[in-house]
């Protein structure tokens, strides 16, 4: 760390004379710089993708993990009883915080999207829903399915788990295949960055050999090439971000409908996330260059 | 200084150097002689660590070559100026400034040497070169550059591999006169060549020893010469 924080003023500083006995490298110069910044712009949208992801498994779970509901489809005369014993398991039974019966104009404003105002309710043999609030830690909920078996045959304990778990998972996978993408764009910026390095050193064996034979240290010759590969990656990250940024600034949004795809971008602090591939970079284009630079030193004398 | 005990070379099959035992003491002036491929560049790359020894040592200003760190034989060679027989320099760079690189990669200060350096370059006669690119030199004026490449860190020892290869008398005359008066400051000079004028007309200038590579062994040459 100390290492990485000490190429800062170096590349601030600049050694011009250190820098101009490698020759310039033309037009292939500009090619890392590309490369760096497709890879930072990758890396701005995988970083959405993983932040997103990130955001809905912790919704989904927090607002669903703490709910339940019981539904009662007794014959006529009964329903009124089970319920009583329903809510009186419920309450009875721990890690549940409270259980409260929907009223009937509750349960009408619920069936209201689908069936119009006008629900004849009492005529039909609607359910009555309980709605149950959980605990932490949750109910044993195997036990509680068997004792409301016994007490109200007609109760069916729903705990939404069939249905959130899945989802849950889903996005929790994808925040991990969002990780991983990110680590694989870190490393394939460090092979791509070896790669350029090396045919760099290639193409400048009698130049090194020189300075190697007038008395230049590992360091100094390896400087010359770091700095340059460094500020490339650099630069090229810097604006590979800046784009990316800008184009998650201007996804259009999709509104709470889809509220998977407008939530794809960055929210609050999440922006300053992105602030740190540019830095990350232009570490691995030091550290790869410098590896690069050592290995082929010490195969001379 | 320079020291070599039972040294040998091999590059990979048989030995080009066998046995070799040579001990350049301060200021002392040698010549190293022998027919072309017997060796005299291979020994003058021992000496300064661009090869190592396959067998023997080799001691460089009281340390064995072989355990010297890299960062040791890089400040070793900054006490040693080459003049490589196929001297090579960096292309895209200007002959004043190939001929202060030693300076540069030492960390020297290039302008308080500015003076030494101009004094140089009118001696090896490139003064009005100073700005051209090296692939734009004859011969003899890249011999001339190493040279007085070789030459600007003020080295204790001057290693020159064939420097007179490619110039003119007048011009090896110069040279010679230019190594004798460093050896005259103290400065340790070897200097490979198959040229036996330039060993008479040295001796005649300072007291110099002759080395001979002769079927893979070094020998000290009679006084013949
Ligand atoms: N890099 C090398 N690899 C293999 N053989 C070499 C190499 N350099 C020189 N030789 C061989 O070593 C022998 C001595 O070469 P060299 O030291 O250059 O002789 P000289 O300088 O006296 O002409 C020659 O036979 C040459 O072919
Ligand atoms: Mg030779």
């Amino acid at each position: 760390m100390k290492r990485l924080l000490s190429i800062i003023p170096m590349l601030l500083s600049g050694d011009g004379k250190a820098d101009r006995v490698v020759p310039p490298s033309g037009h292939t110069a500009w090619l890392t710089s590309f490369s760096a910044a497709a890879m930072a712009f990758l890396a701005v949208f995988t970083l959405a993708l993983a932040l997103a992801a990130g955001r809905l498994a912790d919704r989904w779970s927090a607002e669903l993990a703490r709910t339940a509901t019981v539904r009662i489809s007794a014959p006529e005369g009964q329903q009124a009883a089970q319920t009583r014993a329903v809510l009186r398991v419920l309450r009875t039974t721990p890690g549940i915080r409270s259980a409260r019966a929907l009223t009937d104009a509750e349960q009408r404003k619920l069936l209201e999207p689908w069936f119009g105002p006008d629900l004849p309710l009492d005529a039909l043999p609607i359910p009555r829903l309980v709605e149950v609030i959980e605990g932490n830690p949750g109910p044993d909920v195997a036990g509680l399915r068997m004792r409301l078996a016994a007490e109200a045959p007609g109760a069916v304990f729903d705990d939404h788990t069939r249905w959130r778990a899945p989802l849950v998972r889903a996005a929790q996978r994808l925040r991990l295949l969002a990780v991983l993408a990110i680590a694989l764009i870190t490393l394939a910026t460090a092979a791509m960055i070896t790669l350029a390095a090396k045919a760099s050193l290639a193409a400048n064996a009698t130049v090194i050999s020189v300075l190697r034979l007038v008395g230049a240290t590992d360091a100094y010759i390896a400087r010359a090439f770091v700095r340059r590969f460094t500020l490339r990656a650099l630069v090229g990250a810097l604006l590979g971000t800046a784009v990316g940024m800008v184009a998650v600034l201007l996804l259009p949004s999709a509104g709470r409908e889809a509220s998977f795809l407008s939530g794809l971008g960055f929210q609050g602090v999440d922006w300053f996330v992105p602030l740190a591939i540019a830095p990350l970079a232009a570490a691995v284009a030091w550290w790869a260059t410098r590896a690069a630079a050592h290995r082929t030193l010490r195969g001379l004398t | 200084m320079i020291e070599l005990a039972h040294a040998a070379f091999a590059y990979g099959g048989s030995e080009i150097l066998t046995d070799v035992n040579l001990r350049l003491a301060p200021g002392s002036f040698h010549f190293l002689t022998g027919p072309s491929g017997s060796g005299k560049t291979t020994l003058l790359r021992l000496c300064f660590m661009e090869l190592l020894p396959t067998a023997g040592h080799v001691m460089i200003f009281g340390q064995d070559a072989r355990s010297m760190t890299r960062d040791r034989v890089a400040a070793a060679r900054r006490r040693i100026g080459v003049v490589h027989q196929d001297c090579q320099f960096l292309d895209h760079l200007s002959v004043a400034e190939n001929i202060s690189l030693p300076l540069d990669v030492s960390g020297r200060d290039i302008e308080a040497e500015r003076g030494n350096l101009d004094e140089l370059l009118a001696w090896v006669g490139l003064a009005s070169r100073a700005h051209a690119l090296p692939p734009q030199l004859s011969g003899g004026e890249r011999q001339r550059a190493a040279l007085a490449r070789a030459v600007i860190m003020s080295p204790e020892v001057i290693i020159a591999d064939e420097p007179t290869g490619n110039i003119d008398w007048d011009m090896a005359q110069r040279l010679l006169r230019l190594l004798v008066e460093l050896n005259r400051m103290g400065k340790t000079v070897l200097i490979a060549t198959h040229d036996l004028n330039l060993i008479r007309s040295a001796k005649a200038q300072v007291q110099a020893r002759v080395l001979r590579l002769h079927r893979r062994h070094l020998q000290l040459a009679g006084a013949d010469l």
